[in-house]
């Protein structure tokens, strides 16, 4: 070992220059990470500033209310109500939420209660396919092949099974929403089991076992203990499904039918805010039109930020 | 033992439910992904690559221009929304837990990873296409940096909160200033993750339509210019499936198993790069 | 032994979010030689520590009044920079944190590179592994990752480090308190040596450890500094009766 004392390499001898440039460096890195933080409010005040400014012009013309109760959508004639796609939104949304919870729930049991464990991997994955499928993809997919089988085989059968309810009425058209329904349930579907999933791997081992200890049958377990203890974060995982669907675009544009009208039918064509807005926006060839779809986007944009931030709070944060 | 048997097959009956609830979410994929093979791969060619689309009614051409363009607008999307992105993720990271401006930022990000991508069109096109009164790649690529960033941010929270708080005081125990320790000691230490977290966002945006609709619009030329209307493959894919003519919708279907091999492409370098990781954890 | 006072401590206290956890301590560490900080757990002994390179500062909520004087310098006076001050008191963790993404050789010379401090890496890598008596094991390697060494060598590693930078003090927080018994005898042999040159601080559960390596020794409890003398009069013919029953095992 020939280590000498020798002086302190650089400290005795730093300039405070040093010192000074140190501090500089963190502050500007500080200052960085604070206005990339702040980039998060920033973006969304600047969501709500563009919209608000486009669209402000046309709710202050027929007044909010009457702009979002009315149904008639004639852009040539500068008359703009949001009714027929307030209306084809939910009606979409509630028909994928209602078709895929169900199944989203069993996918979800299957893979936490079920499944051997070495069939939970690939299942997972399968169902994180799902997801990865671009929108238009779906779109495609739905206009080529949904449309046809609800056209050709489902909504005759419907409509003679239960053609007595206003719901299951009217010609079989296929596109309609129905159709467009069907397809959000599908897209919809890895969020609803991927969070269910989430909210049951926090179901506590001991809840677990002191049911079996009972002598509960394993069906018995989820009852008692799994599904009870979820609850509130199985009403979270629908209220961002639902999030999800009010806002999907471009599957509910190719097969809702977009027809700006309010039909009581599954069956009958409809229009969405997202999808009106998607094939209208680039063709808009006034002002007022513009704003008329911004005014729809900035409904759309308030009514999922509700249903995301209510999700949150039921989920509940689990990060550390 | 009557009720205990009865008991029991309510619980196998039960859980054959489950499974067929598997099956049900099963058959839309397996039936998605065997159409868009066997029906893409029919109209796969090298000129779906190389050319640009045929007009309505004529020869098909092909997506060349599109999938160039994808590429830019994504570029473009990921310049401006990973600094941004993985900045805000770090300074989430690296804020106390009971940091009031840290949780209302958490909280927004959360939110805003919700917000429909049609509404990030919307404010590209009052920010970029209403002033330049055009439409061009760079709005497009607005829209999707501002789809992009929350969940980025979200995820680089929480991989560089995993990395050993250790690491960082060994940093500055040496008397390295704060901002190198972050950039050169922690930040790398989670850069794997980081790296899977950035493709799979990529891979996402890529698949985006609706909001390039009315930013990017689309371009049936050769064009590579931020400044100036681009065609990509989803924008492309819909305006074909949506004609009435065949030869377009063959493309489209060609167009999609495209775009599925991309986004997948996109995942598969993920999941590699995330299993890297994995892997060097144990060496 | 030289009697110089490298670092004095006078009527240092410490909190964290306005509790105190360390109360009016004052004591002198002479240059080059071994000061052991012993005393049960949640005693002090590591926020004590902390405070002699102020990385106790970083913790949110914690402040600390007092003095530190470095050579006669009080480190919290104006101008003196805590990054630079870590240059001149560096420190080693009770569990080893070698940086996993850099090599052997990137982490001996991080401090250095990170700093921009001028030398000759080559030269100044191999010194302080020597120093850690680590060089023998891992001069072959030295593009390796430091993943592949043991718990010991790892901790050695981080000690090169920390020697690089070519520290006045070297602070030890439970240096060997991870490893096993074999490579917990290497540390305190090294540390022996590095009294040669250094002025070392080192906190210890292991009383039998402080005995054996340091030239006097703290007692502190409660967050408060009951005795420092001389390691072999501390052990033997204590002075408080508190030292007393801590050393003999019968509390703590």
């Amino acid at each position: 070992m020939s280590m000498a004392h020798t002086a302190p390499l650089a400290m005795s001898g730093a300039p405070p220059r040093r010192a000074g440039s140190v501090r500089t460096g963190d502050r500007l890195w500080r200052l960085f990470l604070l206005a990339a933080g702040c980039g998060v409010f920033l973006l969304t005040a600047l969501i709500l500033i563009v919209l608000a400014r486009l669209a402000l012009p046309v709710l202050h013309q027929p007044g909010t209310w009457a702009f979002l109760t009315s149904s008639d959508w004639d852009p040539v004639a500068e008359s703009f109500g949001a009714l027929p796609f307030v209306w084809g939104t939910l009606v979409t949304s509630a028909v994928a939420v209602v078709l895929a919870f169900p199944v989203g729930l069993g996918v979800a049991l299957f893979i936490t209660e079920v499944a051997p464990t070495w069939l939970r991997r690939p299942v997972t994955f399968a169902i994180e396919l799902l997801s990865a499928v671009p929108s238009v993809v779906y779109g495609l997919w739905g206009l080529f092949i949904v449309v046809p089988w609800l056209r050709e085989t489902v909504e005759p059968a419907l409509g003679a099974a239960l053609g007595f309810l206003p719901l299951f009425s009217g010609p079989p058209l296929g596109l309609g929403y129905l159709a467009a329904g069907l397809v959000l349930a599908v897209m919809v579907l890895p969020t609803l089991a991927s969070v269910s999933i989430e909210v049951m791997r926090t179901v506590p081992a001991g809840l677990r076992e002191s049911a079996y200890a009972l002598g509960a049958t394993q069906w018995e377990v989820v009852r008692l203990a799994v599904l009870p203890h979820s609850r509130s974060g199985l009403v979270g995982a629908l209220v961002l499904g639902t999030g999800r669907a009010l806002g999907e675009t471009m599957a509910v544009a190719m097969l809702i039918g977009n027809a700006p009208s309010v039909g009581t039918s599954l069956f009958a064509p409809g229009y969405s805010l997202a999808s009106v807005i998607a094939n209208e926006f680039a063709e808009a060839g006034s002002d007022a039109h513009v704003g008329a779809l911004a005014a729809l986007g900035l409904v759309l944009f308030l009514v999922t930020i509700a249903f995301n931030a209510a999700a949150r709070l039921l989920i509940g944060r689990r990060q550390p | 033992m009557k009720a205990a048997l009865s008991r029991r097959v309510r619980s196998a009956a039960a859980f054959l439910l489950t499974a067929l609830c598997v099956v049900i979410a099963l058959v839309p994929l397996l039936s998605l992904a065997w159409l868009v093979v066997s029906r893409g791969w029919a109209g796969f060619s090298w000129a779906l690559l190389t050319e640009v689309p045929g007009p309505p009614g004529g020869a098909p051409g092909g997506v060349g221009n599109a999938l160039a363009g994808t590429g830019v607008v994504v570029f473009w999307a990921a310049l401006l929304g990973l600094p941004l992105g993985i900045g805000a993720g770090v300074f989430l990271a690296e804020s106390d837990h009971d940091d009031r401006l840290a949780s209302a930022v958490r909280f927004t990000a959360d939110v805003l990873a919700g917000v429909p991508s049609i509404v990030a069109g919307i404010v590209a096109y009052g920010l970029i296409v209403a002033p330049m009164k055009r439409f061009s790649a760079l709005a497009g690529a607005v829209a999707l940096a501002v789809l992009m960033l929350p969940a980025l941010a979200r995820t680089t929270e929480e991989l560089v909160r995993r990395v050993p708080g250790a690491l960082r005081e060994g940093g500055l125990a040496l008397g390295i200033p704060q901002w190198k320790t972050s950039l050169r000691i922690v930040l790398p230490a989670a850069a794997a993750g980081i790296a899977t977290a950035v493709l799979l966002s990529i891979a996402r945006i890529a698949g985006e339509t609706g909001p390039l609709l009315f930013t990017s619009l689309n371009n049936a030329h050769w064009s590579l210019a931020p400044d100036q209307p681009i065609g990509t493959l989803t924008v492309q894919l819909y305006n074909d499936a949506i004609s009435p003519y065949p030869a377009m919708q063959q493309r489209a279907w060609a167009t999609a198993l495209l775009l599925l091999v991309v986004v997948g492409l996109l995942n598969m370098a993920a999941r590699v790069v995330a299993g890297r990781r994995a892997e060097g954890a144990h060496g | 032994m030289d009697e110089t006072v490298r670092m004095a401590v006078r009527g240092l206290s410490a909190f964290h979010r306005g509790t105190a956890v360390l109360h009016n301590v004052t004591l002198d560490v002479r240059d080059r030689s071994v000061l052991a900080v012993i005393g049960p757990s949640g005693c002090g002994k590591s926020t004590f520590l902390r405070c002699l390179n102020r990385m106790h500062e970083l913790a949110p909520g914690a402040s600390v009044t007092g003095e530190i004087l470095l050579d006669g310098r009080d480190i919290h006076g104006p101008g003196v920079d805590p990054v630079a001050l870590r240059r001149r008191v560096g420190m080693v963790f009770q569990r080893p944190n070698p940086f996993p993404t850099m090599s052997i050789f990137e982490n001996v010379a991080a401090g250095l590179r990170l700093n921009r401090m001028a030398g000759d890496l080559d030269a100044v890598v191999e010194r302080a592994l020597r120093a850690a008596a680590l060089w023998d094991e891992v001069k072959d390697r030295l593009r390796g990752s430091p993943g592949s060494l043991s718990g010991g060598q790892q901790q050695r590693l981080c000690i090169a480090r920390a020697l690089a930078v070519e520290p006045e003090v070297l602070l030890m927080d439970e240096p060997a308190s991870a490893l096993d018994p074999i490579a917990s005898a290497r540390v305190e042999d090294l540390v022996h040596e590095l009294k040669a040159r250094y002025t070392v601080v080192i906190v210890t559960h292991n009383m039998q450890q402080a005995a054996r390596v340091s030239d006097s020794t703290a007692f502190f409890y409660l967050g408060r500094l009951v005795e420092h003398s001389p390691t072999a009069e501390l052990f033997t013919n204590p002075r408080e009766e508190r030292t007393e029953e801590y050393v003999t095992g019968r509390f703590g």
